[in-house]
């Protein structure tokens, strides 16, 4: 640019200085727009980022069990948390002892104790984070809403297995306990005794199991 | 460096128009960076004050002064007063780092100091958009006007102000802290990121497209060399800033969850978001400084700067790979142990080019013929305190380490050492450098000294201790501590108290060069000062360069 002929600075007119000028800060204004973009993609790149890689103790979803299962055992622990929702919420087993590659079921049980129809949705996250690799769910009630009658009681299943690769893993094998937590959020706290409880009035035990629909869900 | 052809007949075309179209409407380069210098000494000031308050509090264990504060400010009383206070503590802390970043140094190094040389530097008539510079400051006062603001509107249920941090972590700053108060900051913050952006861009253009003939880019002043840097940096982070803090103020008022883990959002994200702005930002208030302080050793010296090349081309790499080590300052989220190994690697990388700026200015000192003139005792201070806050940054690098440092007095001694000592003693550097160009003026080389030595030991004996006091695990940002800690906060106090005297110590300088009005001459620092500036007038005539200076 400068380095034209230095006799020479009048020969481009202003307008010519000008384009170029403008030219360079379009550049960068699109460049400004291109990083805004990328901090908004960020949002779901991490999430797939998190489910594909069990980043942050993102637990995977898979349909199939395993083909070996190893005679080695790992504890699993069960966490149960409301944030909002007037329900007695609890695991029925604290905890279990499960082989690797072992698929188990155990359930988790829910009572509504308001007198009015409550809703709630659930996030989950496994602890230690590294473990959220290997730590497979076949079965699980995340993200489905769930509505509950004054009284009503609901056993919510979770089918899982811990994917025995965690042993290949040089910062997970040393693993002894994995810590699966649920918190159950309030969905649409206002409306909970409105037409959507009417919707879902015919709770079964067996609606939970319908929550691999939501695996295209989120992390 | 450059033969500047002689400037011929400036007074001619060198009247300036009136007050209010010079000052409000300003689109001279010089006049702006003026005004951006007067506003970061103001909001310095402001920031100052904000922080000598929180170490009178601090001073001794128990809430000294806060209380009384809140009730004064808030008219509260008792036990609601005492609340009060405790969250007006965070609010001050709140808005001393962004004051300070964003309304201190960022103008004073970006704003002032280069809006004002870099055009001259490099053989410019102004800056490639006069009026987007004229936008980029007036969109200052507002900004800070809003963050002030902010302090005196409802944060969290019945207290006042944003104390989340100069962060504003979720959920902190989201179902934490629900009054107008944060929406007010982040308001404060996407004015001041769109003015710094619209800088940048000025910036980039006029370097890229308005050097002298002759100037390549490899015979650019490292300052100028800096400034570009640091555009980049700016355009490539304060968007990731924008976007983080847009989704704050959608998930505080619309209802969106990106960082809500009810509606699937996470709150590490925001971290993630933050940090890839906020470590580059570090940089960006330090880049303009490295610029400035190879000048002014230069000068002094009475020798070309060592290792040119290797300067400019350090400070691209410091900047390049200031971009991928962010997440070493979320090393206790629950990242896994090989993300932290590559993070603790890519963090003390940076030491090397750092290493090489360092080294290099020593290595300009070394021979030469050294003068101890107030811009370079300030240099030289720079090139020490910088350093130490550079070693315990490769401390707080390690991981394992920062597992017993992370948000500790250890930390905030660290990135004082590196910015309030850094950056800060390159600005007083920069004014006691460029006051004679800028004003015409010479100042009064004793105060110099004097304001010199009294900051020198103040802001030491403020943050020297910290780092003992970080190593006995003294928490960040709380307003109390157990007794065990006393004596060195007490230190820190007195240390601090010492720096406020500073700062009246400068402005009385400031009083004095204008009173009295010694004629400086087109260049007071002799042979070794050899950038396009000095060959024009003190202060440069109102349009400079009008026949552009050759570059051999």
């Amino acid at each position: 640019m400068t380095e034209l002929p230095a006799s020479s600075p009048t020969d481009r007119t202003e307008r010519q200085k000008r384009n170029a000028n403008l030219r360079v800060a379009a550049g960068c204004v699109a460049f400004f727009g291109s990083m805004v973009g990328m901090a908004y993609a960020a949002v779901p790149l991490y999430q797939l980022f998190c489910q594909v890689t069990g980043f942050g103790g993102t637990p995977m979803l898979a349909s199939q069990a395993p083909a070996n299962v190893l005679e080695q055992t790992i504890k699993v622990r069960f966490d149960a948390n409301v944030n909002g929702v007037p329900w007695e919420f609890a695991p029925k087993v604290r905890e279990v002892e499960v082989k690797l590659g072992e698929t188990m079921q155990i359930d988790y049980f829910a009572r509504n104790i308001a007198q009015r129809v409550a809703a709630g949705t659930a996030t989950f996250n496994v602890t230690p984070a590294t473990a959220g690799a290997y730590f497979n769910k076949m079965q699980c009630f995340c993200f489905t809403d769930t509505a509950l009658k004054p009284g009503e009681t609901i056993d919510m299943p979770v089918v899982f297995f811990v994917d025995p690769a965690i042993l290949d893993d040089p910062e997970a094998s040393r693993i002894k306990t994995i810590t699966l937590s649920y918190t159950f959020f309030p969905t649409d706290a206002e409306n909970a005794a409105g037409p959507q409880a009417a919707l879902t009035t015919p709770v079964e035990p067996s609606a939970a199991t319908q929550t691999h629909t939501t695996q295209d869900g989120r992390s | 460096m450059a033969g500047a052809a002689a400037h011929a007949d400036h007074g001619h075309h060198d009247h300036k128009p009136g007050f209010v179209k010079r000052w409000l409407f300003s689109t001279n380069h010089k006049d702006i960076g003026t005004l951006y210098l007067i506003f970061a000494i103001i909001a310095g000031i402001i920031g100052g004050f904000l922080s000598v308050m929180m170490r009178w509090e601090l001073a001794e264990p128990g809430i000294q002064i806060f209380h009384g504060l809140a009730s004064m400010v808030y008219g509260v009383e008792g036990d609601a007063a005492i609340d009060a206070g405790k969250h007006m503590y965070n609010v001050f802390t709140t808005g001393h780092g962004l004051i300070m970043i964003f309304f201190m140094v960022m103008p004073a190094l970006i704003g002032g100091f280069a809006n004002w040389m870099v055009p001259i530097m490099i053989g410019a008539p102004d800056m490639a958009f006069p009026r987007m510079n004229n936008i980029s400051f007036w969109l200052l006062p507002p900004a800070f006007i809003l963050l002030l603001l902010s302090m005196f509107v409802e944060g969290p249920p019945g207290a006042m102000g944003v104390g989340g941090g100069w962060t504003i972590y979720p959920p902190l700053s989201t179902s934490g802290q629900p009054g107008p108060a944060m929406d007010l900051a982040i308001l404060s913050l996407h004015i001041a990121g769109a003015s710094s952006i619209l800088g940048a861009i000025n910036f980039i253009t006029t370097i890229f497209n308005m050097r002298a003939p002759g100037m390549t880019l490899f015979k650019m002043p490292l300052f100028a060399w800096s400034v570009l840097v640091t555009a980049f940096l700016l355009l490539l982070s304060l968007p990731v800033l924008a976007g983080a803090i847009t989704m704050l103020l959608t998930d505080r008022n619309f209802g969106t969850a990106f960082f809500d883990p009810q509606g699937g959002g996470d709150p590490i994200l925001f971290q993630h978001l933050f940090w890839f702005f906020g470590h580059p930002e570090v940089y960006i208030l330090i880049l303009p400084a490295f610029g400035i302080i190879s000048h002014i050793v230069s000068t002094f010296s009475k020798k070309p700067v060592f290792g040119y090349m290797g300067m400019a081309v350090a400070m691209v790499a410091i900047g390049a790979v200031g971009f991928v080590v962010w997440a070493h300052h979320m090393y206790t989220t629950g990242m896994s142990l090989a993300s932290q190994r590559y993070f603790v690697f890519a963090t003390m990388v940076i030491a090397v080019p750092t290493g090489v700026k360092i080294f290099s200015w020593i290595a300009t000192m070394w021979g030469g013929s050294l003068t101890f003139k107030a811009p370079m005792v300030w240099a030289i201070a720079f090139i020490f305190l910088f350093t130490l806050g550079g070693v315990t940054g490769v401390q707080l690098a390690n991981a394992g380490l920062d597992r017993a440092m992370h948000d500790t007095y250890y930390v905030v001694a660290h990135f004082h050492y590196v910015l309030s000592m850094g950056a800060v003693f390159a600005i007083f550097a920069a004014w006691y450098y460029w006051f004679p160009k800028i004003t015409g003026y010479m100042y009064n080389e004793p105060i110099a000294h004097l304001h010199f030595w009294i900051t020198f030991i103040g802001v030491n004996l403020i943050f020297f201790p910290q780092h003992f006091l970080g190593l006995a695990g003294m928490p960040r940002r709380y307003i109390d501590y157990p007794d065990a800690y006393a004596g060195w906060n007490l230190v820190s106090s007195y240390g601090s108290y010492l720096a406020a005297v500073g700062v009246l110590v400068f402005l009385v300088g400031v009083v004095e060069a204008f009173v009295k009005k010694r004629v400086a001459g087109d260049n007071p620092w002799g042979e070794g000062a050899d950038t396009l500036e000095w060959q024009l007038s003190s202060p440069p005539p109102y349009h400079q360069w009008e026949q552009l200076p050759r570059i051999r």
